[in-house]
């Protein structure tokens, strides 16, 4: 009962809400990961567009009545999860090497 | 016994195995003796071979003895064939090289390669068996390039001296060059006619148009040229003189170099047929005799007299070819084995006398010394000179009558060669054995007739220099001409003589008188006015000088040839090669690693820049497919 | 069956080698190379007695959807390559026993490899599967040169893997060409070599003339031919002498062996049209190659050198395309593999006896050791190709198949017998007669494993050299076929 209500509540908001929902999450997450030196920082804002995407997904896989792209979205935070463990891995590996987690630091790869 | 005709190259090459693994253990005695003995069997079984030949009616036998290279329509049997020609030049190999091989083991006894020296005259013995032996081009070539291996081996016999070597070398090389020649005939026959089995290729052979005939004679001729020493091809025969001298004797006189005659006789069908390039061949001989008799007269080596001597004979030998008288070569190749064979032993002999010295000038009055090697060398050069009756007056006064009656300018160059060689061999001979000594006091000491072993070769050889005209006595003088009859079956297109036996009698009084008069001038000069080559280049005449230094025809090469290969190569390696060619290889490496040197600027290590111009590119990417 | 066995078991015998240590490595790697050599007589009397045996092929599918087979087959021409392979490789162990390499696991480990995929490309009946071995046998040598090679080996190396790798690419878009073209009636694609065939003679003149350079480029490469050869001396002389011996004795073979099996009967539109191009350029490479040669001070640059001069000339023959221009060439091909490998190991034996491979440095050794001079000369002579040597049968039957193309390219690629003499004998001199000095005095005896395979190089040149029988037979009815398939 309940989560037919929820269902309704959920279609009857307009697509367009989610859209623009997730594209400012989106945007900021972009913006964050362009602009922000400090790599924990950067995490969180691929974490904000990787979620920004999940919403969207969820939203038009409700919309459209199909499951198929709620999948995906179990993928994107497995490999969200998969992603952090490895990424702040190397970060704490870095600091222990650098003191710094300035992303800039960093580009010493290119040589 | 004509099936078993393997059997004779097969006795030297086991000789050749025994020696060649075993020798050094062997001792010198047995060594020698299995050397010897192998090539006595050969003779042997030869001699047999050719008196069956002699008596049964066909006189072209052919022996097979296995299938060697199989392409499709190129099928080349490693088979023999015995006729009047092969059966010839069987006799003078094994005969000839019997009597070399009992030489050297008294001439070789004092030196440490004495196992490797039989080794190699042993194969070469084997090597040029198969060469005369062969029944189709290829085997010939076989034969032919092996004996110029053995000839490389043995020039180069002391291989601790350079120069040696250097004259090894030159002589592989010349002869190649020659060999490629050759190696090209060989093909063009087997294009043009299918086969190169001799009876086939002969039997067709008027098939070929005259072009083509002219070509695989002009071909088969340069290997001739490289292998019997034929202007340009000749200077390395004087150099090879650096083997020891039963070599000489063996292979740079009485065989190898006699095998392009032998070829020649062997193919005269494409000869008969070209008269371009019958008259190229009579050319070369001639200006070939004339050239060489010329060097001859001035040179003070005996060995280097004596080689130049033997390419003015060849040359001959190839007047006669050009000439169309090619049993008439083949006799005189006979001959000239005999004598050149004993001048050079007898020469060996001299210088075996004077502990090495190789210098006429420093010889003189030798004869009381050594009687036999005088006596016999003396026939030996009464014979060359073509005095009548020896051996050498019936095959040359047979050349230069074809001569005569083919082209006059011929039989002059011819008369003139006789000439020269009367006096260069007198004053040789004068040289070295009359007059007084002119050598140290130690040599005079040292100064002694050759053992047995080597002396009954030189008595033998010279029975033969004086007896050997017996071969062809023409028909003026009431004589069967037995070689040119023998060799009938062979020779393809028949050119009998059409002289009248006075015309003859005049040409052959001419030659002598030519010869006595040359004879006597020698005489006069060396002997009665006791005149000595001069020591010094500075107190000869510019020809002289010229001609001593051999017309400076080995510099001429070295100008026009080695320096100019060895630069270009020198330059094609260093700059060309590495330069230009490896150097575009290079430079595409290097291009390529300017252009990433560019392209890596974008490449700034700020990861926000990267996601920046990613992002850029997402938002381009979404607004082109929108536009779109 | 046996074909498959004949891949197999170097591959397995490289994987047991890895694990062993030191001495046993090479000793394990030289019975390997044994039984596989044992092996391909085996099947050699297999083909005697019935060449369409069974046994002889193996086709079974590997990538369905893209039409791929591991189909390989053993035809007089495999044959004959596959056992210059097995002959050759026990002889390169061998030659190696007096040199401490380190790490000999790997480095015989990888000569195995080698074996296997040099096998796979002779055996290779399926264009995707021939490819696939090709570039295998481009990794085992890039490891052998650039860890065990002389100094400067990473630049060398790297310059010819990418040389190679580049050529190979062509072949490789040539393949596919190819490839997308077959079964244009039945709708099906094929890596087929007869597949393949057919495809590339549907194709038009022009796009022959393509396929033709694409797969030309590839096989110059390797082999190598005028102008493609500036990484071949460098790297030569740079690799450890295995390594040398494997890429002049067998290796360059793929890139003749190429041309006689996968270029000339595919495109003959294109072979007819630039052929004459491609023949000029080998012949070139003849003189050029025997030239520089000449003024080597170095007596390995210098067999490199004259590698690229012989291997000019059987190119010629092939691309001659008739009888004897070819089968001269499978002759030749094994009779060069066989002389090089004598002659690399002369070399490596002249720099481990003196410390140098400097020809005016060295002198006289044959007053030192006159056993070693006779071999070094047998196989000199192998090399000029002296009638009675292996080396003589091949030249002749390919200077007349060039002569059956061009008199006048015969004439020229004949000065390699004039040229040939001039290098070798020089060289002969300068490092083996006159008077020993302080170099060479010391010479020595040979080791038994070098007396041994020198001693084994000589017999099977004279052996070949008066009865070339056995090789010819393998040779002849394959490139008949070969050559009527084509006309």
């Amino acid at each position: 009962m309940r989560g037919i209500l929820l269902q309704s509540a959920i279609i009857s908001t307009p697509i367009e809400w989610y859209i623009m929902l997730s594209a400012v999450l989106f945007t900021i997450g972009a913006c964050g990961v362009m602009v922000k030196r400090n790599a924990i920082i950067i995490f969180a804002c691929v974490e904000l567009m990787l979620n920004a995407v999940n919403l969207l997904l969820v939203a038009f896989s409700s919309y459209h009545s199909d499951a198929s792209a709620q999948v995906f979205v179990f993928f994107i935070m497995a490999v969200a999860a998969a992603e952090v463990a490895v990424g702040l891995a190397i970060l704490s590996m870095i600091y222990r090497n650098l003191k710094s987690i300035d992303i800039n630091v960093l580009s010493k790869l290119k040589h | 016994m004509i099936k078993l005709i393997g059997l004779v190259p097969l006795f030297p090459l086991i000789g050749f195995a025994i020696n060649g693994f075993f020798g050094k253990k062997l001792g010198k005695k047995l060594s020698g003796g299995i050397a010897v003995l192998s090539i006595a069997a050969s003779f042997v079984v030869s001699l047999l071979v050719f008196m069956e030949l002699n008596g049964i009616a066909n006189k072209s036998q052919v022996v097979n003895l296995f299938s060697w290279i199989n392409s499709d329509t190129l099928s080349i049997p490693f088979s023999f064939l015995v006729d009047p020609l092969s059966s010839i030049f069987l006799m003078i190999i094994t005969g000839i090289g019997l009597l070399i091989h009992i030489y050297s083991l008294g001439y070789m006894s004092h030196d440490e390669g004495f196992a490797r020296f039989f080794t190699y005259l042993n194969l070469f013995v084997f090597f040029m068996l198969l060469l005369v032996l062969g029944n189709n081009y290829l085997v010939m070539f076989v034969g032919w390039e092996g004996v110029g291996l053995c000839s490389y081996l043995l020039i180069g016999f002391w291989f601790k001296n350079t120069e040696y070597n250097k004259a090894a070398n030159k002589a592989f090389i010349m002869n190649r060059i020659g060999d490629l020649g050759f190696l090209l005939g060989i093909i063009l026959i087997f294009f043009t006619y299918g086969t190169i089995t001799y009876g086939d290729v002969f039997a067709k052979a008027h098939t070929g148009s005259e072009t083509i005939i002219t070509a695989i004679a002009l071909l088969l001729f340069v290997g001739a040229m490289g292998k019997s020493a034929q202007i340009p091809l000749y200077t390395w025969l004087p150099d090879a003189m650096a083997g020891p001298t039963p070599v000489s004797a063996l292979i740079h006189a009485a065989t190898m170099v006699t095998a392009g005659i032998y070829m020649i006789v062997r193919s005269n069908i494409f000869y008969s047929s070209s008269e371009d390039a019958s008259e190229i061949v009579a050319v070369v001989g001639a200006a070939t005799a004339l050239m060489a008799a010329i060097i001859g007269c001035v040179q003070t080596d005996i060995k280097k007299v004596l080689a130049y001597s033997t390419v003015s004979q060849l040359g001959l030998m190839f007047l006669a070819l050009g000439v169309g008288a090619y049993s008439t070569a083949v006799f005189h190749v006979t001959t000239h084995a005999f004598f050149k064979a004993l001048l050079f032993l007898g020469a060996g002999s001299v210088i075996h006398a004077m502990s090495g010295e190789q210098d006429i000038r420093k010889m003189g009055g030798l004869k009381k010394a050594l009687p036999i090697t005088y006596l016999t060398m003396g026939l030996a050069t009464l014979a060359i000179s073509g005095i009548f009756p020896f051996s050498g007056f019936f095959s040359k006064d047979e050349i230069l009558a074809y001569a005569y009656e083919e082209n006059k300018a011929l039989w002059f160059v011819g008369s003139i060669t006789s000439l020269l060689t009367a006096f260069y061999m007198f004053r040789m001979f004068f040289l070295t054995f009359h007059t007084s000594f002119r050598g140290t006091a130690e040599q005079k000491h040292h100064l002694h007739e050759s053992p047995k072993s080597m002396t009954i070769p030189l008595i033998i050889l010279a029975v033969l220099s004086v007896a050997g005209g017996l071969l062809g006595i023409p028909a003026a003088f009431h004589g069967s001409n037995w070689i040119s009859t023998y060799l009938n079956p062979i020779i393809m297109h028949k050119n009998p003589s059409t002289l009248s036996h006075e015309t003859e009698f005049l040409l052959m009084g001419i030659a002598t008188a030519v010869a006595l008069v040359a004879i006597y001038t020698a005489y006069n000069v060396y002997q009665k006015s006791n005149v000595l080559p001069a020591e010094n280049e500075k107190d000869m005449r510019p020809f002289e000088r010229f001609a001593f230094h051999k017309f400076k025809v080995d510099e001429f090469y070295a100008f026009t040839i080695t320096r100019p290969l060895n630069m270009f190569s020198t330059a094609l390696g260093k700059f060309f090669d590495n330069q230009l060619v490896d150097g575009f290889i290079e430079g595409i490496g290097v291009v390529v690693k300017w252009l990433s040197g560019v392209v890596r600027q974008l490449q700034t290590g700020n990861i926000g820049f990267y996601i920046f111009s990613m992002v850029l590119g997402i938002v381009a990417i979404i607004f082109w497919s929108i536009l779109k | 069956m046996l074909t498959g066995l004949l891949i197999i078991v170097p591959l397995i015998a490289a994987f047991l080698v890895f694990f062993l240590k030191g001495k046993n490595a090479r000793i394990a790697a030289l019975g390997f190379s044994v039984v596989e050599f044992a092996l391909s007589v085996f099947a050699w009397y297999q083909f005697k007695s019935d060449p369409l045996s069974k046994q002889l092929y193996l086709n079974c599918t590997w990538i369905e959807s893209l039409g791929v087979n591991f189909a390989v087959g053993l035809d007089g021409m495999s044959l004959l390559m596959v056992l210059l392979t097995t002959f050759l490789v026990p002889i390169i162990i061998l030659s190696s026993f007096k040199t401490d390499y380190e790490r000999p696991n790997a480095f015989y480990g990888l000569m195995l490899i080698m074996q296997m995929a040099l096998v796979g490309v002779f055996t290779a009946n399926d264009g995707f599967l021939f490819y696939v071995f090709w570039e295998l046998a481009l990794i085992p040598i890039y490891f052998i040169c650039l860890l065990w090679g002389g100094e400067n080996r990473a630049r060398i190396t790297f310059k010819f893997f990418v040389y190679t790798l580049f050529g190979s690419l062509f072949m490789l878009v040539a393949l596919v060409f190819l490839y997308h073209h077959t079964g244009m009636q039945s709708g099906i694609k094929s890596w087929a070599i007869n597949d393949l065939y057919q495809s590339g003679r549907s194709l038009t003149e022009t796009q022959q003339g393509y396929v033709f350079w694409a797969m030309f480029l590839a096989f110059a490469i390797k082999m190598p031919i005028f102008p493609f050869h500036t990484w071949q001396p460098d790297t030569y002389v740079n690799a450890p002498t295995q390594g040398t011996m494997l890429l002049s004795g067998i290796m360059l073979k793929m890139g003749t062996f190429g041309l006689i099996k996968w270029l000339l009967p595919v495109v003959p539109l294109g072979v007819a049209n630039w052929g004459n191009v491609a023949m000029i350029l080998s012949v070139i490479g003849i003189i050029y190659a025997s030239c520089i040669a000449i003024v080597q001070t170095d007596y390995k640059r210098l067999i490199a050198y004259s590698s690229i001069a012989h291997v000019g000339l059987i190119a010629a023959g092939i691309l001659a395309w008739n009888q004897q221009g070819v089968q001269g060439a499978l002759i030749q091909m094994v009779s060069h593999g066989i002389n090089v490998v004598g002659l690399f190991l002369i070399a490596d034996i002249l720099f481990r006896h003196t410390g140098t491979r400097e020809i005016s440095k060295l002198g006289g050794i044959r007053n030192v050791n006159p056993k070693f001079a006779v071999m070094f000369l047998i196989i000199l002579l192998g090399s000029v190709a002296l009638p009675l040597t292996n080396g003589f049968i091949g030249e002749f039957l390919l200077i007349t198949g060039v002569y059956g193309y061009n008199a006048w390219m015969a004439a020229f690629a004949g000065l390699t017998v004039i040229l040939g003499a001039v290098y070798m004998l020089r060289s002969y001199q300068g490092i083996m007669l006159g008077e020993s000095n302080t170099v060479t005095a010391g010479f020595g005896e040979l080791a038994a494993s070098d007396k041994a395979v020198l001693i084994i190089v000589c017999a099977a040149i004279l052996v070949f050299g008066v009865y070339p029988q056995p090789l010819t037979d393998l040779a002849e009815p394959a490139v008949k076929t070969l050559l009527m398939s084509t006309k």
